[in-house]
C-alpha cells in the first residue's frame, strides 16, 4: 500500500472539477487523489481503479457500472468507525477530503475473495435455491441456513455503534415543486418562478443541471453545463424560489406531499455538530417530475465485468468528470444515442476500438478510425477482474479495456408509481412511459415523460409548467424555450444477445440472470409479480433501476406476448434508501417520545427518586433513603408510614376533565354507568366508564364544584382516549347539551395526602376558613378552598391506598410549592413521599382496580360492578353489556389470592386451575392480573380474574406458570385484604 | 393526507386521530323494542367500500372537532369535510 498519492492515470483535461483544489482519499487502504466536484466514482476512475465489489451471491468481481443514483454494483462503506456508512454508492458519493472508502462484500482482500467459490457452484444456486434447498430439516432454518446465507450473501456491515450524527426534520410549502433539475426541470422552475409562484427545485446531485453536465450540447450559443449554471445563479437570487441541490424527493404521498432527504453535510470531512441529514415534508400544490432517463444494459455473456459500464455513464465520466473509464474503448448500442459516446470519445482523443450496432443499415454517426459492425452483436468477454477483450456474435474478438453499453433509455418514472400509477409501454422510444394513476397535482415533463431530446425536454418544462400555473389560476410569463440542438434518439427494442454462451445477467445487484429469468418461466412463475419475487429481479436497493425492462422483455419473450402484455411491476417509495436515522430525526434515545414531567419533580430529584415512565409522565417510582437494601424495602417503608401516619404522593398524571354546563349532570349520567344526576354539589362520586360493547373503559371519581360544574378524573394512561370519547358523545352522540369539557391535567398540581395524620397535616396547609373535621368535610367531600395563605385550591376527600386521605390540587405554577409546604407541615408526623410502588401495593392491598384489570376485555360484571349500571337510564354499554354471554354464571369474578405457604411470592401472569385439573387451555379458569408484597400482611398477595371467583371464598387452586415450571397452591380471597369495612376512611 | 377542516383551513392529518365508520353517530335508541340487536348491528356491522367513505377524525392537537371526512378509499380523495355535530343535527339527533 502507498502513502503517497498515486498519479491519476485516467485523468483528462476539461471537466467541472476544480483541478486547483486537490482531495486525498483512501480505497481500501490505498492512498489516492481525487478533485473538487469528484463522486468517489468519477475519482477512482480518474485513478484507474475498475474493480469496486464483490457481486451478492456469486461474489463475482464487479466495476462501476453507471454515474448515477441507479448504481448496482459501486456499494461503498464510507466513512470510519461510528461514522461508517454501508451500502453508499459511489457514484453519487461527494469525495471530501480524507474520505475512506471500503469495499463489502467479501471475504479476504477484494482481489482474492475466498466466497467467489460461490461463482463455481452457481449451477446450484440459481433462483429459488433456497426456497428448495434449505426446506430440510426445519429446526435448521433458523440455526444454521439463515445465518451463514445472511453472512454470506449480503451488502455492507453497520459500525456496531450508535449513529453519532444529528438528523433533523423539516416541513416546507410551495406552489409548484420541480423535482429534478436537469434541462426540463430548470426550464420548469424558471417558468413557474418568473410568474410569482413559490417555487422548490430539488435535485439529488450537488451539481445541478443533470445530463446537460455529462452531455457537449449547447443550448443559447453556451456550453449545456454553462446555461444550466446560469439558470441556477438567477432562481437562487429569487425570493419566491428555494434550490436545493442534494435533495433526494424520494417519495410522493396524498394530497401533494413528498417526501425529500437533504444529504446536508455527507460531502464535509467534519460535520461539526450541525445536522448530517434532513428529512424534508413539502407540502405542493402542484408538484413536476423532471427526473430525466435512466439508461438500461443489454444482456450478453459475462456482461458484468469490472469496465463493462452504461454508455451515457462513460460520457459523464468523460465530459463532466474529464475521467476515462478506458484507454481503448468498444461501444455496443441499439440505438443511437450510444453512439454519442463514441463520438464525445473520439473528440477526447481515446481510441474507440469498435461499435457494434444490433441494427441493420447504415451507421447514424461518422466515428473516425473506428471499426463499425452493423447487425452484429457482442456475445461475450474476457478478463475476471476486469475487461479484456469482447467477442462478437460474429465471431470475431477485440481487445479492449472498457465496454460501452446502452440499450435505451426508460424514464425514470418511480414517483409516478407511488400512488400505485402504471406505465404504459411506448414502442417508438422502447420504454414505459407514466400513464395511468400518477399522483394527483404531478405533472411529467422531459425524458421522465419520454421525451429524449433536449429541444423536446426544454419545451415540455416550459410547457407543463404554464400548464400547472394556469392550473393555480396564476399568471404566465409569455417566454419561448432557448434555442438547441435535437439530436438523434433513434432506438430499437434489443434486451438479449442470443448467441451468448455464459451466464447474462439481468440485476447485477441482486445476481439475477437470464437464466433465472428463463427458470422463473419454466416453473410457472410467469407473471411479472411471481417472476419478481422469485428471482428477487428489481427486489434489491436499487428497486431494479437499470435492471426490470430487461426482465419483463426476456420474460415476455418467453412467454411468446409482447411486453405490454406482460405487464410491468411498480415501484414504491423510497426512490432511493433513505437512513433509519432521517427518518427517527430527533426522536431517539429519551426522545424517542415527548414526556412530561410532574409538579414535584424537581423537588422529587432533589429527594433521589428513582423515575417511571407512565403514560408519558415521569413519575417519582420510590424514594430510597440510605440504609435501605433494596428497592423493596423503600415500598415497605412508605406503605408502612403512610398507614400508620401519612404519605404525600403526587398524583397530577391522572386525568382532570373539567366538565360545565346546564346539562353537565345529564352528561355524566350517559358516560357512567351508575348515577350522577342526584350527586350534590360538594360531594365526590367513583364512577366507572363502558364502552358501548360493554367492556370496562376506565374509572375514576368525579367532583361536583357548582350547580353546573363537575371535575372528573381518568386513570394516567387514559386520560387523552377518555377525553376524545367525551367529545365524541357531546359532539356526534347529543349535539344539543349543554355541556363543555376542557382538559386540566397539566392544569392542577394534585397530591395525595393519605393516612391517619393525613388531617392534622393539612389543617397546617389549608387556610382555617376551611372546617376540615369529619362532620365539616366528610369521606366524599369536595370543596373549593385556599391554601398557604390564600393560594386558591381545592380539596377532594377520596382515598385509593384505603387510609383517611384528601387529595389536594393548586394550579400547576404553586405546585413545587405546595409539596415543599406539605413535606415541612408533615415533619411533626414523619410523613414519607412515596411513589407509584407503593401507590400499587397499597391499591392491591384494598382490592382497587387499576390499568391489569381494565385492559380491555374485562366487563364491570367481571369486577364484581355488575350491579352499578343503571337499568332506569342510558348510558354508553348499558344495552350490549346485557348480552347473555357476558352475564354467564360461571363469568370471571376479581377476587384476591393469597399463597398457601405464605412464604412464596405470587407472580402477575400466572393461570388458575382447579386442584387435580389437567394443565391446559381447557381448564384454565382465568390468570392473576396484580401481585404484590403487602407489609402489612406481611406476605404476598395477589388480584385476578377466576371463574365464579366471588362464590369461591376460601377454595385452594393452583396457581401455575407452565412456562417457568410453577405449579403452588393459592387460596380464594376477597380483594380486601385491608380494611374491608373501609372503617379507616370515613374517620 | 390534508383535511380541509371546515373552521380552521387545510390541516395535516397527522394532527387528527381517526375512528371510523361515520355512522357510528346513529346511536340507536335504547328503550327500542330491538335495541340489543339494534346495538349489536351498530356496533359491529360496516360497510367497507371500494370508493367513497365518510368516516369520522378527531382534531386531537387542534381544536378537538369530531369531523366527517369524506374521502374515497382507492385515492384518498377527500371530497368533503364537515363539522359531526353539524351531521349529528342534521340526523334529527339532539340532546
Amino acid at each position: 500500500m502507498s502513502n503517497t498519492a498515486s498519479r491519476q492515470s485516467h485523468r483528462l483535461s476539461g471537466g467541472l472539477v476544480d483541478r486547483n483544489a486537490p482531495l486525498d482519499f483512501t480505497f481500501n487502504g490505498s492512498h489516492y487523489q481525487g478533485f473538487e466536484g469528484d463522486t468517489v466514482a468519477s475519482a477512482l476512475v480518474a485513478n484507474g481503479v475498475k474493480l469496486v465489489g464483490r457481486s451478492f451471491k456469486y461474489h463475482r468481481p464487479r466495476g462501476i457500472l453507471t454515474a448515477g443514483s441507479e448504481e448496482p454494483n459501486a456499494l461503498l462503506t464510507i466513512g470510519r468507525g461510528a461514522y461508517a456508512e454501508p451500502n453508499t454508492r459511489a457514484t453519487v458519493a461527494e469525495l471530501y477530503n480524507g474520505l475512506a472508502a471500503s469495499s463489502q462484500n467479501h471475504r479476504g482482500p477484494l482481489g482474492f475473495d475466498f466466497m467467489a467459490v460461490n461463482d463455481f457452484f452457481s449451477p446450484f444456486l440459481s433462483a429459488g435455491f433456497y426456497y428448495k434447498t434449505f426446506m430440510w430439516p426445519r429446526a435448521f432454518w433458523e440455526k444454521v441456513y439463515e445465518p451463514l446465507i445472511r453472512k454470506s450473501a449480503g451488502l455492507g456491515a453497520l459500525s456496531g455503534e450508535p449513529d453519532p450524527s444529528t438528523y433533523d426534520k423539516g416541513f416546507l410549502h410551495c406552489d409548484v415543486l420541480v423535482i429534478g433539475a436537469g434541462p426540463a426541470g430548470l426550464m420548469a422552475a424558471k417558468t413557474a418562478a418568473l410568474s410569482g409562484a413559490r417555487v422548490i427545485l430539488a435535485d439529488e446531485d450537488f451539481r445541478l443541471g443533470g445530463r446537460l453536465n455529462s452531455e457537449t450540447y449547447e443550448i443559447d450559443g453556451m456550453p449545456g453545463s454553462e446555461w444550466a449554471q446560469s439558470i441556477v445563479q438567477e432562481l437562487s437570487e429569487m425570493d419566491n424560489v428555494r434550490v436545493m441541490p442534494r435533495t433526494t424527493v424520494y417519495g410522493s404521498y396524498d394530497h401533494g406531499i413528498y417526501g425529500a432527504l437533504e444529504r446536508a453535510r455527507d460531502h464535509l470531512s467534519d460535520q461539526g455538530d450541525k445536522p448530517r441529514q434532513i428529512l424534508w415534508r413539502i407540502y405542493s400544490k402542484r408538484a413536476i417530475l423532471c427526473a430525466g432517463a435512466i439508461e438500461r444494459p443489454i444482456a450478453f455473456g459475462d456482461n458484468d465485468r469490472p469496465g463493462i459500464m452504461m454508455a451515457g455513464a462513460v460520457r459523464s465520466y468523460v465530459n463532466r468528470w474529464g475521467a476515462a473509464p478506458g484507454k481503448r474503448v468498444a461501444i455496443f448500442t441499439s440505438n443511437d444515442d450510444g453512439w454519442r459516446t463514441a463520438a464525445d470519445l473520439s473528440a477526447k482523443g481515446i481510441e474507440v476500438a469498435a461499435v457494434i450496432d444490433p441494427r441493420t443499415g447504415n451507421a447514424p454517426y461518422q466515428i473516425p478510425n473506428t471499426q463499425i459492425f452493423m447487425g452484429d452483436a457482442v456475445a461475450g468477454t474476457y478478463g475476471r477482474k476486469g475487461i479484456t477483450q469482447i467477442a462478437l456474435a460474429s465471431g470475431r474478438e477485440i481487445p479492449v479495456d472498457c465496454l460501452a453499453v446502452s440499450g435505451g433509455w426508460s424514464p425514470n418514472l418511480q414517483l409516478t408509481c407511488h400512488q400505485r400509477g402504471r406505465p404504459a409501454w411506448r414502442e417508438d422510444i422502447a420504454a414505459f412511459v407514466p400513464d395511468q394513476g400518477i399522483p394527483v397535482g404531478m405533472s411529467v415533463a422531459g425524458a421522465a415523460n419520454g421525451e429524449l431530446s433536449l429541444k423536446s425536454a426544454l419545451t415540455e418544462g416550459l410547457n407543463k409548467a404554464n400548464a400547472a400555473l394556469k392550473d393555480l389560476g396564476m399568471k404566465t410569463a409569455p417566454q419561448a424555450a432557448p434555442k438547441s440542438d435535437d439530436e438523434k434518439i433513434a432506438a430499437t427494442p434489443f434486451f438479449y444477445v442470443k448467441e451468448s454462451k455464459a451466464r447474462a445477467w439481468v440485476d447485477q445487484q441482486n445476481d439475477v440472470t437470464v437464466k433465472d429469468v428463463k427458470l422463473a418461466h419454466q416453473e410457472g412463475f410467469r407473471s411479472v409479480e411471481h417472476l419478481k419475487r422469485y428471482t428477487t429481479l428489481g427486489m434489491a436497493t436499487d428497486q431494479g433501476k437499470t435492471a426490470n425492462v430487461v426482465g419483463l422483455a426476456i420474460m415476455a419473450n418467453a412467454r411468446g406476448q409482447s411486453i405490454p402484455e406482460t405487464g410491468t411491476t411498480i415501484f414504491r417509495p423510497p426512490y432511493t434508501p433513505v437512513p433509519i436515522g432521517a427518518l427517527a430525526g430527533r426522536a431517539r434515545g429519551k426522545d424517542f417520545r415527548p414526556y412530561r414531567l410532574t409538579p414535584s419533580h424537581s423537588w422529587a430529584e432533589e429527594q433521589g427518586a428513582t423515575f417511571v415512565e407512565v403514560g408519558m409522565w415521569m413519575r417519582a417510582q420510590y424514594f430510597p433513603k440510605p440504609g435501605d437494601k433494596s428497592w423493596r424495602d423503600t415500598v415497605n417503608r412508605e406503605v408502612e408510614t403512610t398507614r400508620n401516619s401519612v404519605g404525600i404522593c403526587d398524583v397530577t398524571t391522572l386525568g382532570k376533565i373539567d366538565i360545565q354546563g346546564r346539562d353537565a349532570a345529564e352528561f355524566l349520567n350517559r358516560v357512567y354507568i351508575n348515577g350522577f344526576a342526584k350527586l350534590a354539589v360538594g360531594k365526590t362520586r367513583y364512577g366507572m366508564m363502558l364502552r358501548e360493547d360493554g367492556i370496562a373503559m376506565d374509572d375514576g371519581t368525579t367532583a361536583r364544584l357548582g350547580e353546573t360544574h363537575y371535575v372528573m378524573t381518568t386513570t394516567t394512561a387514559n386520560a387523552g382516549p377518555v377525553f376524545r370519547h367525551l367529545e365524541f358523545c357531546r359532539q356526534c352522540l347529543w349535539p344539543d347539551l349543554d355541556v363543555h369539557l376542557i382538559s386540566t391535567t397539566d392544569g392542577w398540581a394534585q397530591f395525595a395526602v393519605a393516612g391517619p395524620n393525613s388531617r392534622k397535616l393539612l389543617q397546617k396547609v389549608v387556610d382555617t376558613d376551611t372546617d376540615l373535621s369529619n362532620e365539616g368535610f366528610p369521606f366524599m367531600a369536595c370543596s373549593e378552598i385556599t391554601v398557604c395563605g390564600g393560594t386558591p385550591g381545592r380539596l377532594f376527600r377520596i382515598s385509593f391506598s384505603g387510609e383517611l386521605a384528601y387529595e389536594i390540587a393548586v394550579p400547576a405554577r404553586y405546585g413545587d410549592a405546595l409539596i415543599r409546604a406539605l413535606i415541612k407541615a408533615g415533619e411533626e408526623f414523619g410523613v414519607t413521599p412515596y411513589g407509584t410502588e407503593a401507590l400499587g401495593v397499597m391499591r392491591i392491598e384494598k382490592g382497587h382496580a387499576a390499568g391489569a384489570e381494565l385492559p380491555g376485555t374485562t366487563t364491570a360484571q367481571n369486577l364484581g360492578m355488575g350491579g352499578m349500571i343503571s337499568k332506569k337510564k342510558d348510558c354508553i354499554g348499558n344495552t350490549l353489556s346485557e348480552r347473555p354471554d357476558l352475564n354467564r354464571d360461571d363469568g370471571l369474578r376479581l377476587v384476591g389470592f393469597r399463597p398457601v405457604d405464605r412464604s412464596q411470592h405470587l407472580k402477575a401472569g400466572w393461570h388458575f386451575l382447579s386442584k387435580g385439573s389437567p394443565c391446559d387451555m381447557a381448564h384454565d379458569e382465568g390468570w392473576m392480573t396484580s401481585v404484590a408484597f403487602s407489609p402489612s400482611l406481611d406476605h404476598s398477595i395477589g388480584l385476578g380474574f377466576i371463574t365464579r371467583g366471588s362464590d369461591r371464598m376460601g377454595e385452594i387452586v393452583r396457581a401455575v406458570s407452565p412456562a417457568t415450571n410453577v405449579d403452588i397452591e393459592v387460596e380464594i380471597v376477597s380483594p380486601h385484604f385491608i380494611d374491608p369495612e373501609g372503617e379507616r376512611l370515613r374517620v | 393526507m390534508i383535511i380541509d377542516h371546515p373552521l380552521l383551513g387545510p390541516r395535516d392529518s397527522a394532527e387528527f386521530v381517526y375512528l371510523g365508520d361515520a355512522c357510528l353517530i346513529e346511536r340507536p335508541d335504547w328503550q327500542d323494542e330491538n335495541a340489543l340487536d339494534a346495538f349489536h348491528d351498530y356496533l359491529y356491522l360496516r360497510d367497507n367500500p371500494a370508493g367513497e367513505h365518510r368516516e369520522l377524525w378527531f382534531h386531537e392537537q387542534g381544536d378537538r372537532s369530531w369531523l366527517v371526512v369524506t374521502r374515497n378509499t382507492l385515492t384518498h380523495e377527500i371530497t368533503k369535510v364537515e363539522l359531526a355535530r353539524d351531521v349529528a343535527r342534521a340526523l334529527g339527533r339532539s340532546k
